[in-house]
């Protein structure tokens, strides 16, 4: 990095574009990234692209055509440094429900004419199809974490990302349990923490936006909500069917209580 | 020698208490009622604490409740515990500029900031010696911490009823106030009185009441204070059989029992967040972007979490059943060793609080109860 800024190239895939929205959303931040980096193609920001290949790549959505598994080789070949940012890069997204059915069905119920159409049968995380150098979580990612990633990429430094449970940074905020205190089937213990625990300070359950957290015993979680809380199946199922059903352990939990899917459909 | 006068309190005269403490600057913090729980905020007068209220507490459940009086202190230990204020969830220990001519040793900790606890129970009184033996009884002492408890008055209150997981008369902690309390007070309600016994427990804790003037107290208001402390005491709603216990623990180390903890367990590290004696914490650095500002935090971190136990390499515990196993071993077992003492003081958040209901005293027997089989075993082998 001698001399000229790193340049930052930003990418999307099957997405909402929520998570690079986080990197305009900075405002203030953003002309100190700015000053740091070279925004060499971020097409969200700007229509000046200049050609790769970049130090940092920011990659936003996940894999779900064919095309998009060639696209994301050629990101990674002119990437020194890949990071994967928001829920469906780093586990497939909600589009990952898709992978629980027949998606021949979807294109036959929503599209007039579905040969047009040329999809995968899936819809999967980056790191499914290439090296990621760091995954940040979330849906959608909390922009301070994102700026924390980029300012440990210019000082080479491990990023501040903290890979406790919500339930850490709920307590460290204050709040009282929803689980204990009024019986709410809450994901925040097998939740991967980065949103301060926002969802339980409002009153409600955690939805689980990061993800598992690592040794995240769900089953023990969903076990607990059907019998000491009184949870019905269906809604525990749907629970963990969300932006982050297709990361284990949800997945497994995401079809609790069916019949094992038949072959072909993963 | 300590005034050994015991004064009678209306609940005016509480209130006065409370008026000359703010008087005395300091700030009073006591129980409110807030989200469905009682948890410690500003107070500034009686009409804030939770009056008429009590708390159903069972293995991951906790609910508020009416009571059928105006009991002010009728509930036991909530989620939070006074460690909040004397070891705040996050403080800023240093920041610097990183040209190094800005050097700002700047924690935190506002040093002039007095706290008055109003309510502390006789287990989180023994809580709060436990974490001054851990930050300030040994060769490293943390100054913060030192001058935020050197700065607090403690108006204590004697438990007349136990909770559903309260355990402090197997701990040897309560639930009567013995010390490390500036004034005691006991509640007792009965016709139309609604009275305290005040005890003091320090110089300053008598210097206070006697500024307050009220009378002694009545004959029959000690001994129904007495009577209700008596009425906790047999009415604890865990038992902890604690004979043996490190020893026990020492040789459990590689017990199944651990294994059938881990397929409940989360680890989702709340036993640790409400445990009033639990001290660990984990720094971290932050910069801002042209990295001219580079700040230090410290922040309350758990044997739970992953990579609270990474050495260069990896971590040391990667499983549940070793982090229940690290949590439920030192606090009861090598806590002794370290410390003098165990780490539990059987207040009962750790079992209230999980969010599965896992309880402390439960495994603690689990294991007593493999480990007796244990050394049955071979004497039934042979006998066979
Ligand atoms: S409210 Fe949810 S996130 Fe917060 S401590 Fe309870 S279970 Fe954990
Ligand atoms: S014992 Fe309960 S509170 Fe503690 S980590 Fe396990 S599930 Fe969480
Ligand atoms: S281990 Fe549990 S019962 Fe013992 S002091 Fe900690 S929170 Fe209270
Ligand atoms: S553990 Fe003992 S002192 Fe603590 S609240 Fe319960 S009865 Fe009171």
């Amino acid at each position: 990095m001698s001399g000229a800024r790193p340049r930052l190239a930003v990418w999307k895939f099957a997405s909402c574009d929520g998570c690079q929205l986080s990197l305009l959303d900075c405002e203030d931040e953003l002309l100190a990234v700015a000053g740091k980096l070279d925004i060499a193609n971020f097409p969200e920001a700007s229509s000046a692209v200049s050609e790769g290949p970049y130090d940092l790549s920011l990659v936003e959505g996940s894999i779900t055509t064919p095309h998009d598994a060639e696209r994301i080789q050629a990101v990674r070949r002119q990437s020194r440094v890949l990071v994967t940012i928001g829920a469906c890069a780093t586990a497939g997204g909600i589009q990952a429900l898709r992978n629980f059915a027949d998606v021949d069905d979807f294109l036959r119920a929503v599209y007039a004419t579905p040969a047009y159409i040329s999809t995968l049968a899936t819809s999967t995380a980056i790191g499914d199809h290439v090296a990621v150098d760091y995954e940040l979580r979330g849906c959608p990612i909390n922009k301070a974490q994102l700026l924390d990633v980029i300012g440990a990429f210019l000082a080479g430094r491990r990023p501040r990302v903290s890979s406790a449970s919500v339930c850490t940074e709920c307590k460290r905020r204050g709040t009282v349990c929803v689980m204990v205190a009024h019986g709410a089937a809450c994901l925040g213990p097998v939740t991967h923490a980065g949103c301060g625990a926002l969802c339980p300070a409002y009153d409600r359950p955690c939805y689980g936006c990061f993800g598992p957290k690592e040794l995240a015993n769900a089953a023990a979680l969903a076990a607990h909500a059907e019998g000491a809380l009184g949870a019905d199946r269906a809604t525990m199922t749907r629970a963990f069917h969300t932006f982050n059903a297709w990361a284990e352990p949800f997945r497994s939990l995401s079809r609790h209580g069916e019949p094992p899917p038949e072959p072909g459909h993963d | 020698m300590l005034d050994p006068s015991a004064y009678e309190l209306g609940v005016t005269d509480l209130d006065r208490l409370l008026a000359l403490l703010a008087d005395d600057g300091y700030n009073c913090l006591g129980p409110t009622v807030r989200d469905g729980a009682i948890v410690y905020a500003a107070i500034a007068s009686t009409a804030d604490l939770p009056r008429g209220w009590t708390d159903e507490q069972a293995p991951g459940h906790y609910r508020l409740r009416r009571r059928g009086d105006d009991a002010l202190f009728g509930y036991n230990v909530g989620p939070q515990a006074w460690k909040q204020f004397l070891f705040p969830p996050r403080e800023r220990v240093w920041q610097m500029s990183i040209d190094g001519q800005a050097f700002v040793p700047a924690p935190d900790v506002d040093a002039a900031t007095r706290h008055a606890f109003i309510g502390v129970r006789a287990c989180e009184l023994a809580a709060i010696g436990v974490q001054d033996r851990v930050f300030g009884g040994r060769p490293f002492h943390d100054d913060a911490y030192l001058a935020r408890r050197a700065g607090a008055f403690v108006v204590a209150v004697n438990c007349v009823e136990a909770g559903g997981t309260c355990f402090c008369a197997d701990m040897g902690t309560g639930p009567a106030v013995e010390a490390g309390h500036d004034i005691a007070l006991t509640e007792v309600l009965g016709g139309d009185a609604h009275r305290f016994l005040a005890l003091a427990g320090s110089e300053r804790g008598a210097a206070l009441l006697e500024r307050l003037g009220c009378g002694p107290a009545a004959a029959d208001l000690a001994s129904r204070a007495a009577a209700g402390i008596e009425h906790a005491r047999t009415s604890m709603g865990r038992r902890l059989d604690t004979a043996g216990l490190p020893a026990l623990l020492a040789r459990s180390l590689d017990s199944p029992h651990w294994e059938t903890v881990a397929e409940r367990c989360l680890a989702c590290a709340n036993c640790t967040a409400v445990c009033p004696t639990c001290f660990c914490s984990s720094v971290e650095d932050t910069a801002d972007l042209d990295g001219g500002l580079a700040t230090r935090w410290r922040q309350w971190d758990s044997c739970f979490n992953p990579g609270f136990s990474y050495l260069h390499g990896g971590e040391v515990r990667r499983s549940t059943a070793a982090r229940y196993r690290q949590w439920l071993t030192h606090k009861l077992g090598t806590w002794h060793d370290q410390f003098g003492s165990s780490g539990c003081v059987g207040c009962g958040r750790c079992i209230s609080w999980c969010p599965v209901g896992i309880d402390i005293t439960a495994e603690a027997t689990g294991l007593r109860e493999r480990d007796a089989h244990k050394a049955e075993r071979p004497a039934a082998a042979a006998r066979t």
